[in-house]
């Protein structure tokens, strides 16, 4: 067996593309969303000043702001930035001052509130109640915190299920399982070999993801790494077992794939990967939260992110391991082997 | 008896294959000869009839192993993993049995040496067959099977596989083997049995089914446009030493038993008529003819 699971990992890293997609595609997909939802604050808020008389008095009235970043506009040009977002809200000089926004934007408001009140400061208006600003930052609350876990779990996902399902089929194709079968090779051997070897490739993964998220954009894991390699075991597992039941019959690359896709795609979309499933309706909730995917998801975020301890997540890991031992023994009854 | 939907591939066979011999299934592609070499190998269950292996019936889980572990297997299909080493795909099938051979061992004897570092992906279609007799050789086998060992292989590598089957035998394992070249079986089997659609047609030594073609050599010939006739053929039928007329859309074979004679009887009795000759061969008779002689095709057409 451990010769089987030997050879499978060497088939395995000696096909870069493979490697690719297992190991370099969620890097890559974590860095480009972290990127992209990174949480810097709040930026200045653009707004536009138009041309006209006392224009540039009151462009440098706003631009002291902070928070604000005014520029003389003429109209023309003012209306286009406006009308494309680029700038939250126009302020026209004059008695009365006109503020020209879209209320409906969030940040126009927040300008609008923003360069009344640089405005009527700067003529004189006094605070009437004292106030004290008391900023916090809540760890974890970023969508970058959200995002690893998911990752971690639709990771573990793919590989487990491209991993086996791919080989096994390629194997069956190939006559090699019936090869096997020639020898005194025990069968449940040859299935564990999957497993087995997984786990390996896991560490591989789970290192390279938690390591990237906490280097890049400081995603700490808040529980303990026992628990969260734990966690990933189990899901590994679990996954491996439910690949080899998606390959168990299918004679054919193209036959698994559909399957794969069958099973994964609802998955990704609905087990919180990317945004919580709490936005599907009320009704859909117990049946995403029975999906392997979602369970693990669920459990990976609470240890990284509530740094909740094993004895917490046990409803999860039940489902996740049930998944896995349900499909293996599925598989193993219903293996095709020639 | 093994059917396949409503095809009936394999039906009535009965042979015995004795320690230390090596035995050989030939016929064309389709006689069934994979089918039931697999039912030998327990990969392929029968519908009906018995076999017994090494004095003992195919069974399920440990019985079954123990019986894997004396038998060293070859399927005609298998394509080993591309990406793997010689040496890593041999280290893995040892794995599998009790005792087998060193992977050093096993890699000399089948002169695959110096390519223990080299992906499957690279070896020759002969290098790569010899490496599927060594995954079968590894575990020391008493009973080695083989499914069509050479097929698709050039001369060379085939005479290379002739020779590992024969290093086998002299250490006193036996063999059994499918094949549709005659001259393969001839070279190779002490004895051997022709089947065709699922039957056992012939079964013997070499040397006694092509004593009973009754001669010992074989005249292929044709003539110029028009000179076959029914009357020919009677003729021919009468001539001292030969045994049989065949007569085929590219011509005529004669089995003779004394070629010194029947030649220049042939040869005078055309001239006589004043026909010509458009091709004339002779060779030994082989398994080929005596596949023709049974069946009335050519091995190699079907």
């Amino acid at each position: 067996m451990y010769q089987l699971a030997l050879s499978r990992m060497r088939e395995f890293y000696r096909e870069p593309e493979a490697v690719f997609w297992v190991f370099g595609f969620p890097l890559v997909l974590a860095f480009a969303l972290g990127l992209a939802f990174r949480n810097t604050g709040p930026g200045k808020l653009q707004v536009g000043v138009a041309g006209g008389p006392g224009d540039s008095a009151l462009a440098a009235t706003l631009d002291s702001s902070p928070r604000l970043d005014a520029a003389v506009l003429d109209t023309a040009t003012a209306r286009l930035r406006l009308r494309t977002g680029r700038i939250a809200l126009l302020a026209v000089p004059g008695d009365p001052v006109v503020y020209r926004y879209d209320s409906t934007r969030t940040e126009s408001g927040l300008a609008r509130l923003e360069v009344d009140d640089v405005l009527q400061r700067s003529r004189g208006r006094k605070d009437l109640v004292a106030v004290r600003d008391d900023r916090v930052v809540a760890p974890g609350s970023r969508y970058i915190d959200f995002l690893i876990p998911g990752l971690l779990g639709m990771n573990l996902l793919g590989s487990g299920i491209w991993g086996v399902g791919f080989s096994v089929v390629q194997a069956r194709q190939r006559k090699l399982l019936k090869r096997y079968m020639a020898t005194p090779m025990r069968r449940s051997h040859y299935l564990l070999s999957f497993i087995l070897s997984r786990l390996v490739f896991l560490i591989v993964e789970v290192v390279a993801l938690v390591g990237l998220g906490w280097l890049l954009f400081g995603v700490a894991v808040r529980g303990s790494f026992a628990t969260l390699a734990g966690i990933t075991i189990l899901g590994s597992f679990s996954f491996a077992g439910l690949g080899l039941l998606v390959a168990s019959r299918a004679k054919t690359i193209e036959g698994v794939s559909g399957l794969m896709n069958l099973v994964m795609l609802p998955m990704w979309i609905l087990s919180g990967t990317f945004f919580s499933y709490a936005r599907f309706p009320d009704a859909m909730i117990p049946f995403v939260k029975a999906l392997p995917l979602t369970a693990l998801n669920d459990a990976l975020r609470a240890v990284m992110i509530d740094g909740a301890a094993v004895a917490t997540l046990g409803a999860p890991l039940a489902i996740v391991v049930a998944w896995g031992a349900v499909s293996f023994v599925i598989a193993l009854k219903i293996f095709r082997w020639r | 008896m093994k059917r396949f939907g409503d095809v009936v591939a394999v039906a009535g066979l009965d042979l015995t294959v004795g320690a230390g011999e090596c035995f050989g299934l030939l016929g064309p592609n389709g006689a069934g000869k994979t089918t039931t070499i697999e039912i030998l190998e327990g990969l392929t269950v029968p519908d009906s009839g018995e076999v017994e292996i090494l004095g003992t019936p195919w069974r399920d889980g440990a019985p079954g192993r123990a019986l894997r572990e004396r038998l060293g297997i070859q399927l005609q299909e298998t394509q080993l993993a591309d990406k793997l080493q010689v040496g890593e795909v041999l280290a893995l099938f040892r794995s599998f049995y009790r005792q087998s051979h060193t992977v050093e061992e096993i890699l000399a004897l089948v002169d695959l040496e110096e390519k223990r570092k080299a992906r499957v992906v690279t070896l020759s279609g002969g290098q790569k067959q010899r490496l599927a007799v060594a995954c079968a050789l590894v575990s020391k086998p008493e009973l080695l099977f083989l499914d069509e060992p050479t097929t698709g292989l050039d001369p060379q590598s085939r005479r290379q596989l002739w020779e590992i089957i024969r290093r086998f035998r002299a250490a006193g394992g036996t063999v059994l083997l499918t094949t549709h070249y005659m001259e393969e079986a001839e070279r190779l089997c002490d004895r051997v049995a022709i089947m065709d659609h699922g039957k056992i047609i012939a079964l013997g030594t070499p040397k006694e089914l092509i004593a009973s073609l009754g001669a010992d050599h074989v005249v292929d010939f044709a003539l110029t446009e028009g000179g076959m006739s029914q009357d020919l053929v009677e003729v021919l039928q009468q001539m001292g030493g030969v045994t049989a007329v065949r007569t085929g859309s590219d011509g005529v074979s004669l089995t003779v038993v004394e070629l010194h004679r029947a030649l220049p009887a042939l040869l005078a009795l055309l001239q006589q008529r004043g026909v010509e000759l458009s091709l004339l061969t002779t060779h030994h008779a082989s398994l080929d003819d005596v596949f023709v002689a049974l069946t009335g095709r050519q091995l190699r057409d079907t």
